[in-house]
């Protein structure tokens, strides 16, 4: 069934959208990332304007989120108040993050600057996930299938002052690091046009230490907050928030995200993180492939006038 | 007398020997839900008062051309091993949608001069001013042939069937990527490859109904707008998340 999308101006197959709708939402529900780093490009792959595309997903990653967090607060698996520090930061980083994307909008490079963006930081991620997950498997399997128990790395992270007790997260930490890995995943998340789930939930687990069953449903909370707040943005300055679209995409998204999340309790921490890092380097590849095979078409077309 | 005096003042004037009389199969498009595109049945009969001359060729031009709009192209090229966006023309007009069909190709039935005045192939209808940079023309062409591969630009050659010299029809489809405005229709009449006469209508597209709604809500009410597209998320997000919970039980 074909459908017209009033703010997109194009027709569309819905069932389409409800089945990327659906998959996006599971691997969200799993994996505690927005999707908006899968979800961006397919759209943009159907034709959908890129701009609409990053805006409506942006409403979309909102209703996963809230559906994936409602199941993760019935397990009480929400950190809620590393989550707040994490989401201070992110709306401070945000706010940044739509400054810097205007002025680079402004140089005429900023789709580059986005696919760079996407490259660097996925392939970093994916790269280190791989492999320290590996290695966790590896040493689960030597210690005859039980997880090695968790000890208390030492590092800088704990030296640092304004400590806070995080007791859901079994932390005792300073909240400069959250707070900087929220305004950082802002920025990025802004740039980059998605929740920044696939930043935040790495950096929640090698740089603040906290338990990767926490993790997720943490990381869904803070994401819901900085897409609403983005969805807000993009709605009033540049009218390209899509309803229908968003509509369609998250009836498949929060059925996807109930599914998913259920998944993700089933599944062992470590093969969750292969999972995602496998994930994450598919669209590392096709994105670096992009650039640097020949494309078909040199030439592009964009909103004239400067 | 009077009637006489005026039969032979009407005589006098160069009066047009052949005339278009036009029409459409309808006067707007509306865009629905469920709109996947449409097409225009454009009609019409050559009205003359003297038999049709037969030692010049008829040719029958029609074209269709959506709202106007500026366009950047942009042209990628290798640069420390990845493809970037390197030169850009800025197209200053460029309709969102064009279609000429025509009767038989257009350089039988138009002469270059006429088509630099009147603009009618999709060359000519695009507009760079501005373009300082070299070989600003494969850019013109780059956005013609991305167009046409969106079904927005249409050259029909043979578009345009003409029946004993004196009824012509044509069907242009619209796509679905279809821009809301006023979509101008033209008819050109032409004998030795020069015109003779012109029809000009226009045929409104627009929204309708719900999309027509939301559309204007989106500009006029952003704000609004904007709460209502998250309080739907959130909304979807709480119902999913409880009927999986009575599904459970």
């Amino acid at each position: 069934m074909q459908i017209y999308l009033p703010i997109a101006e194009v027709s569309v197959n819905a069932f389409l959208l409800l089945g990327l709708g659906g998959i996006v939402g599971i691997l969200s529900g799993m994996f505690g990332v927005g999707g908006g780093f899968l979800m961006t490009p397919l759209l943009f792959f159907i034709g959908i304007p890129p701009a609409v595309a990053v805006a409506t997903e942006a409403n979309q990653i909102v209703a996963s989120s809230f559906s994936g967090v409602l199941a993760h607060l019935k397990r009480k698996t929400v950190d809620l108040k590393m989550g707040t520090v994490l989401l201070v930061g992110g709306l401070v980083g945000s706010g940044l993050g739509i400054i810097l994307f205007n002025y680079l909008k402004a140089l005429g490079q900023v789709e580059l600057l986005v696919q760079l963006c996407y490259v660097i930081f996925l392939g970093m991620i994916g790269t280190l996930m791989f492999f320290e997950s590996l290695k966790a498997i590896r040493k689960s399997n030597k210690a005859g299938g039980s997880p090695a128990p968790t000890r208390r790395k030492h590092n800088w992270v704990h030296n640092l002052p304004f400590k806070m007790k995080f007791r859901v997260s079994g932390l005792y930490i300073s909240v400069i690091p959250p707070l900087l890995v929220g305004v950082s995943v802002g920025v990025l998340a802004a740039i980059m046009g998605v929740g920044g789930g696939f930043i935040m939930v790495p950096a929640m687990i090698y740089l603040l230490g906290m338990p990767t069953k926490v993790v997720v449903g943490t990381s869904l909370f803070q994401i819901i907050f900085v897409t609403a707040f983005t969805t807000m943005l993009h709605a009033t300055t540049n009218y390209t928030v899509d309803v229908v679209l968003a509509v369609l995409l998250l009836v498949g998204g929060v059925v996807g995200a109930q599914i998913g999340t259920r998944i993700g309790v089933r599944m062992k921490a470590e093969q969750l993180r292969i999972w995602l890092a496998i994930m994450v380097l598919a669209v590392c590849g096709k994105l670096a492939f992009d650039l640097l095979v020949t494309p078909t078409e040199l030439y592009s077309l964009g909103a004239g006038g400067h | 007398m009077i009637r006489l005096a005026a039969l032979l003042m009407l005589l006098a004037l160069p009066a047009k020997a052949e005339e278009i009389v036009l029409g459409l199969s309808r006067d707007e498009v509306a865009i629905t839900a469920t709109f996947e595109g449409s097409e225009i049945l454009i009609f019409g009969a050559i009205k003359r008062d003297a038999p049709a001359p037969d030692d010049e060729d008829l040719g029958v031009i029609v074209t269709v051309a959506g709202p106007d709009e500026p366009v950047t192209v942009r042209k990628k090229d290798r640069r420390l091993g990845i493809w970037v966006n390197t030169e850009s023309v800025d197209v200053d007009v460029a309709p969102t949608f064009y279609a000429v069909a025509t009767n038989r190709p257009l350089a039988e039935i138009l002469t270059f001069t006429e088509d630099l005045n009147t603009r009618i192939s999709t060359q000519r209808a695009i507009r760079s001013v501005g373009a300082t940079i070299e070989n600003a023309e494969s850019f013109t062409r780059a956005l013609i042939r991305i167009r046409a591969g969106q079904g927005l630009y249409q050259t029909l050659p043979t578009g345009v069937l003409v029946e004993e010299e004196t009824l012509f029809r044509t069907l242009i489809p619209l796509p679905a990527n279809l821009t809301e405005g006023d979509y101008k229709a033209e008819i050109y009449l032409t004998r030795g490859r020069q015109i003779v006469d012109l029809y000009t209508t226009v045929i409104p597209v627009k929204k309708v109904g719900l999309e027509r709604w939301l559309y204007n809500l989106a500009h006029d009410n952003a704000f609004l707008y904007g709460l209502m597209s998250l309080s739907i998320a959130i909304a979807a997000g709480w119902g999913a998340s409880a009927i999986f919970t009575v599904l459970r039980r």
